[in-house]
């Protein structure tokens, strides 16, 4: 990667606790076929498995690539982007998939919730980057883009959840403008 | 939503774990996204089909081309309903399922009248959705609604705009330049993210122009930044500027009080991006490295792992260029070495490794110690080079560092790590004179007990090599001899030649040689059995104490002068008859190396290290080429061809690039020429050559081709006599000669009538270095002092000012055509002295071997001391004058 150009994603992977794909994102050719993404996932899991990455987020290198990750519950949340990256760039991207995740999890964050609200989740991740690129950062506002689809909607979804989840980033947002 | 998709049968997996898609099953799903066909569409289960689709593709399930296109016509239906989620649902399926172009065409009215909706959201996503699946014809249609968006006033639609720009940027770059102005506001944005998506986008469009991105960085330092991404951004592009401004002024470089400052900015990654940018700088100074070192080492005692890290990380690359200005950090790291983290703490070591004073060794290698049992293999490697770097610097120090190494290698561990051990000691061995016994002797030991074949003959190889050049060779006999008893048969026969290599060298040890050997020869296995035989009979048969033949230890010792690559090549089309294989027929041709991987600047050469041995085809394609042509058929063997060389420029009507053949007394120009004009076809091409610029060479014979249809290469040749085995230099002029024909380029017809014309081409020389063949060797010194001096030829150069001492050193590997050896051509970043190691093969088949020293003399100036060794004294003078006059 040139260094002038923009800071740049590889991947966001969310795994649970066996390694197991809950929702994983692409943006590089770096791993052309779904064998060779599956082995990155696989060496990435094991090697940060036995690190404590659940207060802060843990960092590591692979194969010429950093890797930012964080734990919670039965879920594994990492952030890869290349050697020459900023590394608080990525670690900011990740903080942000992860807040956003809680937010609209509201805050049971676990793989049985993630699996149950997987629309969610995926198109959280389709608001934080695109193709590479970073969309967003701030968790309450992703959540707030991801949950405010159906405020308006006509259709009686389970209203009810997503008022909350919107409450939620709401009360969020008011408390990071207040700090 | 919330609502989990149930299925029917999971009443029996109460105890298993619960997951909404159990079971799940790609033909089902696909029967289920018949819902989408309904009159009446249901909002929330068509969401939650569009999920189990996404959760497929998400776990690596692929739709085969014809359920991709049934789903993508299906879910296009879904545009009907009113309802926001299941519209964002669709727009992630499309984009999955990257429709082709004619499929486009059906959602691309949809697309277009979200992008012009009232709601926010749908405007932002149909935007990025049909930026993705777009092609150039439609971009023109919806250009007008994208210039629009990108100065919309909610910062989401002009992110997406903005970010859909940049990846359009890569295909249509035409029409996005376009958009310019409307970036250009955007850059003033009061939103964060807009404001670093359109700087993102600005300097995409304008990176090729230098003077645009100056002005661009001028005006944004001055202003401000609101993002802490863009203002990394701009970091960037600040230090890009300062990088091609180049630093030829003395005094305060220009913008470095902007990178200061924003080492005082409130957001980590601005500081950290700046500080990384000022160590980055070219020929940074330690006056302006101090305030980046200060902040990045507030980093090293942060909570957050990642701080520490990315702090550590930057530091290790300063040590290596500016060790003292990392010293003061010296206590940090010595406190990261406990870190959880083990990369940090192993980046910690490393640093302290290059920064440590000769005082500080002993020390760290106890702390080092305690370190190294529970850190992976991956890192002990970084460790264990670290140190082999750390012994060359402080030669006195090497008792306790190769006591380290010995301790190590004895520990357990797998064969990388191993290997980087070896070679370590392999590398001190040769450096150090002190330390070769002991590490010869700490060798002796590892093979006693090795588990990897491959560092067993290694080491047995080194040992045959450097053992009988001890005080004491008889030791090392008991060590080898083991191996013939309780090896495999690989590290057997391996052992029988080191063996043989001590009887040959150590007259008094011949007898004892002999039995050993003579007893290898019931060994079971055939290889050890000839080897046995083999060098029973080259030592003289009667296991007398007497000298060497020559020889013979030309035999056992010297290198094979040719790419193990060629000899089989040509093994392999050798045909058993009554005429021997012939050694020499073998081309000794390689081709230059590919530089060094990016990935690994500066690596070392591996004490072991093969050769480098790369394959040789175009020399041979070559060779078959000229000898399939009768008329140079009595030129004799081809010496040597070079690389083509351009005559024309990139993109001009005929393409023409030329090889030079070197031949004993004759040289051949090969013309590969291209026709890029679909509509001429070119008929009797010939280039004429004007040599009146090369007094030494007369034109022979010329080959001219008879056609040169559109697109299809074809060569012709021009062949010169020169006198033999001089290596005469020259400039040609060349001019390219054909006969023009129209073509209709509908049928293919040719008309028969054709025009003459000429095309210039540019001059082509015959220098020194043609006369060089780039042949490498194995281990350079050996080879150096096999060759003795008698025919040594010392003298020192300046070379005035230089670019670098890279640049400087390129030059002159270029100027001699010599393959640099042991990695000795890349030169370490701000480096002031630099040694390069060449070697080749001189026309006559001479060999050549070259040691250069360069330095920099004041503040550009190269000078070097050049020291040639090879096999005639004429020719040793030869690579003077190359110098002297280049």
């Amino acid at each position: 990667m040139a260094r002038e150009s923009c800071p740049t994603v590889k991947n966001i992977l969310l795994l649970d606790s066996e390694g197991k794909r809950v929702a994983v994102k692409y943006y590089s050719d770096d791993w052309p076929t779904n064998s060779a993404k599956l082995a990155f996932e696989k060496s990435v899991f094991t090697k940060t498995l036995k690190s404590n990455a659940r207060v802060e987020a843990e960092i590591a290198m692979f194969e010429n690539n950093i890797v930012i990750y964080k734990f919670v519950q039965d879920l594994h949340f990492f952030v890869t982007g290349g050697d020459d990256e900023n590394e608080l760039i990525l670690a900011t991207v990740l903080q942000g998939f992860f807040d956003a995740v809680a937010l609209l999890l509201r805050n049971t964050v676990d793989k049985r919730e993630a699996l149950e609200n997987l629309d969610l989740i995926l198109l959280c991740l389709d608001e934080i980057v695109d193709g590479g690129m970073i969309l967003e950062t701030d968790s309450s506002v992703i959540a707030g883009k991801v949950a405010t689809h159906s405020m308006d909607a006509d259709a009686p979804l389970s209203e009810q959840t997503i008022t909350q989840a919107w409450a939620t980033a709401r009360e969020h947002l008011t408390r990071t403008l207040l700090k | 939503m919330a609502q989990p998709l149930v299925k029917k049968d999971d009443d029996r997996d109460d105890e298993a774990e619960y997951s909404p898609f159990l079971g799940i099953e790609k033909g089902a799903v696909l029967q289920e996204a018949r819902v989408f066909n309904d009159p009446q569409l249901d909002p929330r289960r068509c969401s939650q089909v569009i999920t189990k689709l996404l959760y497929l593709l998400n776990q690596g399930e692929s739709f085969t081309k014809v359920e991709a296109t049934e789903v993508f016509f299906a879910v296009t239906k879904l545009f009907q309903s009113r309802d926001i989620g299941l519209r964002r649902m669709v727009y992630l399926m499309i984009k999955e399922l990257s429709p082709s172009a004619d499929e486009v065409i059906i959602v691309t009215s949809s697309l277009m009248k979200d992008m012009n909706s009232k709601t926010d959201m749908y405007r932002a996503n149909a935007i990025r959705v049909l930026c993705r699946i777009t092609d150039g014809t439609l971009l023109t249609q919806i250009e007008r609604y994208l210039k629009q968006a990108i100065v919309d006033k909610n910062p989401v639609v002009a992110s997406a705009a903005l970010v859909s720009g940049i990846h359009l940027l890569q295909t249509n770059p035409e029409i996005v330049k376009r958009w310019s102005n409307e970036v250009q506001e955007a850059v003033q944005s009061r939103a964060a993210l807009v404001q670093f998506h359109a700087l993102a986008l600005l300097h995409q469009i304008r990176q090729n122009d230098r003077l645009a991105v100056s002005k661009l960085v001028t005006s944004l330092t001055r202003g401000t930044v609101r993002s802490p991404l863009a203002q990394c951004l701009l970091i960037r592009y600040t230090s890009q500027v300062i990088r091609e401004s180049g630093s030829t002024q003395t005094g305060d470089r220009p913008f470095y009080d902007f990178l200061e400052g924003c080492l005082r900015h409130k957001a980590e990654m601005v500081i950290f991006e700046a500080a990384r940018a000022i160590t980055e700088l070219n020929g940074v100074t330690s006056r302006e490295l101090t305030p980046a070192i200060t902040v990045l080492q507030l980093f090293l005692s942060s909570s957050k792992p990642v701080l520490r890290f990315a702090a550590v990380r930057t530091l290790n690359k300063v040590a290596m260029t500016h060790p003292m200005a990392v010293t003061n950090c010296n206590i940090d790291m010595e406190s990261l070495i406990s870190d959880q983290n083990r990369s940090i703490a192993t980046l910690a070591i490393t640093t302290l490794l290059k920064t440590g004073n000769e005082s500080s060794v002993d020390r760290l290698m106890k702390q080092i110690t305690n370190f190294m049992s529970d850190i992976a293999d991956e890192f002990k490697i970084v460790v264990v080079e670290a140190i082999r770097s750390l012994c060359l610097k402080f030669p006195l120090k090497y008792r306790s560092l190769m006591n380290f190494l010995s301790n190590i290698l004895r520990e357990e561990g797998g064969f990388e790590y191993k290997k980087a051990i070896v070679d370590s000691i392999v590398i001190l061995i040769r450096d150090i004179p002190d330390a070769k016994e002991s590490g010869l002797l700490h060798l002796c030991e590892f093979i006693e007990d090795c588990e990897f074949t491959y560092l067993s003959t290694q080491i047995l190889h080194f040992l045959g090599i450097e053992g009988p050049k001890t005080s004491d060779p008889s030791k090392y006999i008991r060590y080898i001899y083991n191996r013939v008893h309780l090896e495999n048969a690989t590290v057997r026969a391996s052992a029988v030649s080191t063996l043989a290599k001590f009887g040959a060298l150590v007259d008094s040890l011949k007898p004892r040689i002999f039995v050993l050997l003579r007893r290898c020869l019931f060994d079971s296995d055939d290889e050890v059995r000839d080897r046995a035989t083999l060098y029973i009979n080259t030592l003289g048969g009667d296991g007398s104490v007497v000298e060497t033949d020559k020889d013979v230890k030309d035999f056992l010792f010297g290198s094979l002068d040719l790419p193990l690559v060629n000899l089989e090549t040509s093994l392999k089309t050798y045909e058993p008859s009554e005429e021997p294989f012939d050694i020499n027929s073998v081309p000794k041709e390689i081709k230059s190396q590919p530089l060094a991987e990016k990935k690994a600047p500066g690596k070392k050469p591996t004490g072991l290290g093969a050769p480098p041995a790369a394959p040789l085809s175009t020399v041979d394609a070559y060779e078959k080429l000229l000898s399939s042509i009768p008329e140079f058929a009595n030129f004799g063997k081809l010496f040597k061809s070079s690389a083509p060389v351009e005559l024309t420029e990139a993109e001009t009507e005929y393409s023409v690039n030329a090889v030079k053949h070197i031949f004993d007394s004759n040289v051949v120009f090969q013309y590969n020429c291209t026709n890029t004009i679909p509509d001429q076809l070119l008929e009797n091409v010939t280039v004429i050559v004007d040599s009146s610029e090369a007094e030494e060479f007369a034109e022979v014979l010329s080959k001219p081709m008879r056609s040169l249809p559109y697109d299809t290469p074809g060569q012709t040749f021009v062949a010169f006599e020169k006198p033999e085995g001089v290596p005469a230099v020259g400039k040609f002029s060349n001019m390219l000669k054909f006969i023009v024909k129209e073509v209709d380029p509908t049928t293919g017809e040719t008309e028969d009538d054709g025009v003459e014309d000429e095309y210039q081409l540019e001059d082509l020389e015959v220098v020194a270095a043609d006369y060089m063949l780039k042949v490498g060797v194995s281990n350079f010194r050996n080879a150096w002092e096999s060759m003795g001096d008698d025919f040594e030829r010392v003298d020192e150069y300046g070379l005035g000012p230089r670019e670098s001492l890279a640049e400087a050193v390129n030059a002159v590997i270029n100027l001699l055509g010599m393959q640099p050896c042991e990695g000795t051509e890349a030169v370490p970043n701000n480096s002031r002295s630099h040694t390069c190691l060449l070697s080749g093969v001189y026309i006559g088949n001479v060999r050549v071997l070259a040691r250069i020293s360069f330095g920099v003399d004041g503040p550009k100036d190269v000078a070097m001391k050049l020291a040639v060794r090879s096999e005639d004294e004429g020719v040793s003078d030869a690579i003077h004058e190359i110098v002297a006059s280049g």
